[in-house]
């Protein structure tokens, strides 16, 4: 009889997220409808808020004359927040359904189970993103170079993690969907009490106080530098060290619920 | 009992159950009221430099112009999670019990539309109280914020009635989910958020046309300078026209429903 090979635990956790991320993938392939919310509503948030907001730019304070430009990356950090807490939602269903008991009972460990949800939502955010971009561009948004683009899409990406990481932590501590108002309002919350309508200093002063502590502002900083001026790294690390606290502390939440969650 | 009194017996009872069950869930009081008064504080802090741009209107304060933006989206979204609310009883199959039982097929859409007037009666309560609370004043004093009060829960009946007819012809809770971005759509091409001078095209001529910017408006006089006659009419007319758009879904959809079971 032949022994069996031992497969490197490594590659096996690789492969669990692999698995689960190609599950999203088929929820996504197999129900093309479901993805039509997370792409409609930053859409229809930027169209909105720049048919709107628009005249804000004759106000002193704006780096650019152009609103799309500056409220672009908004919409595609929102299309994040929405795609991350639908991961949340999804993982809420799970639950409810008995599909997560199925995966606990399996030896992959728990962080691994935790990483699938989080970087299928990471890699789902790029779609929303793309097509707010696609019509900003078309309406007139300043292309904010290659630099720019990839430093808008890695902060895109980054923030459907830290929005799924978030979502994963309240379904697993309510184990329903009815926590999905608390997953989307958190995340709106986090991303709009930032400079998402206006520079800071033009802000009310309840609000500039919060944004000036809230670590998503550095992330949209981040993410805006490209549309309204030129890149630099003064303008992007604070972002990066915004995205990895907010990573470290919600992941940290998010996995030692998954531990906590019991067969 | 006279007829008349079972009737209303009928509709109170399913208007309390309807606004009981929205109370119950947070999926569906999150969009009446924590969703628009996350976004009125947002939009208020994010964007309270517009009062100085040239040609928005003379107000007190940007919470003060707001306000009725904020109670016009959380009616839209208590008449959309009526149309839910609904639509999940035609699932389950409780609607049909109603339908089973003898009283008035009318009773049973009015007893839901009772429920979201209700909704947003609440809602403009709410408003009105958050306003109050951070300082907004209300120009035409009682008699402006009875006004916006009637205003708001005449047009959440209004459009609870369309929802309804959805909710009806679709027998679809997750139709009429679906039409959630719909509302926002609407809502953003009024000017519930902006004055309707200072919108960029095409949103400008759409909001100039739009129904919901004559009932934001007819809201909005009285709170940021006083009556107007003719705002007022525009705002009893738009509403009317969505009632009668409203019935007329309905009661189609009702028929379609009883035929097709």
């Amino acid at each position: 009889m032949e022994a069996a090979v031992a497969v490197p635990a490594w590659r096996a956790n690789l492969a669990t997220i692999g698995a689960l991320m190609a599950r999203a993938k088929n929820e996504l392939v197999r129900v093309p409808g479901a993805a039509i919310p997370g792409v409609l509503a930053p859409t229809i948030f930027f169209l909105g808020l720049n048919g709107v907001f628009g005249a804000l730019t004759q106000l002193n304070g704006f780096s650019t004359g152009s609103y799309e430009s500056f409220i672009v990356p908004i919409s595609m950090l929102q299309g994040a927040g929405f795609t991350g807490a639908a991961a949340g939602v999804n993982l809420a269903r799970d639950i409810e359904q008995g599909w997560l008991d199925r995966l606990l009972v399996s030896p992959a460990p728990r962080w691994v189970l935790l990483s699938g949800t989080v970087l299928a939502a990471s890699a789902r955010s790029l779609i929303p993103a793309t097509f707010v971009l696609a019509i900003a561009l078309a309406l007139g948004a300043g292309w904010p170079g290659v630099d720019g683009f990839l430093i808008t899409y890695f902060m895109v990406a980054s923030m459907a993690a830290v929005a799924a990481c978030w979502g994963s932590f309240l379904a697993l501590r309510f184990k329903s969907q009815s926590a999905a108002p608390l997953m989307q309002a958190g995340m709106m919350a986090l991303i709009l009490t930032t400079t998402a309508y206006a520079p800071l200093a033009l802000l009310a002063g309840w609000l500039q106080k919060i944004a000036r502590v809230n670590p998503v502002t550095q992330v949209v900083e981040a993410a805006r530098q490209g549309f309204v001026g030129s890149v630099t790294w003064a303008e992007t690390w604070p972002g990066l060290v915004a995205l990895a606290g907010l990573l470290a502390v919600l992941g940290s939440l998010a996995l030692r619920e998954m531990r906590r969650t019991a067969l | 009992m006279s007829a008349l009194a079972t009737n209303a017996r009928v509709v109170r009872a399913l208007g309390m159950r309807s606004v009981r069950q929205t109370f119950r869930r947070p999926q569906l009081i999150a969009p009446i009221i924590i969703f628009p008064t996350l976004l009125l504080a947002i939009q208020t802090g994010g964007a309270s430099g517009a009062v100085e741009l040239p040609g928005f209107p003379p107000v007190q304060s940007f919470l003060q112009f707001m306000l009725a933006g904020a109670m016009m989206q959380s009616l839209m979204l208590a008449g959309n999670s009526g149309g839910i609310a609904l639509a999940v009883d035609i699932e389950m199959g409780f609607t049909d019990r109603l339908f089973s039982a003898p009283i008035p097929r009318f009773a049973i859409v009015l007893g839901r539309l009772a429920g979201t007037a209700a909704l947003g009666l609440f809602a403009s309560l709410w408003f009105l109280a958050i306003g109050l609370i951070f300082g907004a004043e209300i120009e035409s004093g009682v008699a402006g914020a009875l006004m916006a009060i009637f205003l708001v829960t005449a047009a959440a009946l209004a459009v609870g009635g369309v929802g309804a007819a959805i909710a009806l012809r679709t027998g679809s809770a997750s139709v009429v989910q679906g039409l959630f971005p719909l509302v926002l759509v609407v809502l953003f091409l009024s000017s519930a958020f902006f004055p309707q001078e200072l919108m960029i095209e095409p949103a400008k001529t759409i909001a100039q046309y739009n129904p919901l910017s004559f009932i934001v408006e007819g809201i909005r006089g009285p709170m940021i300078s006083g009556f107007d006659a003719s705002e007022t009419l525009d705002a009893l007319l738009a509403i009317l026209g969505i009632v009668v758009l409203g019935l007329f879904l309905s009661d189609r959809a009702l028929r379609h429903r009883l035929r097709v079971g």
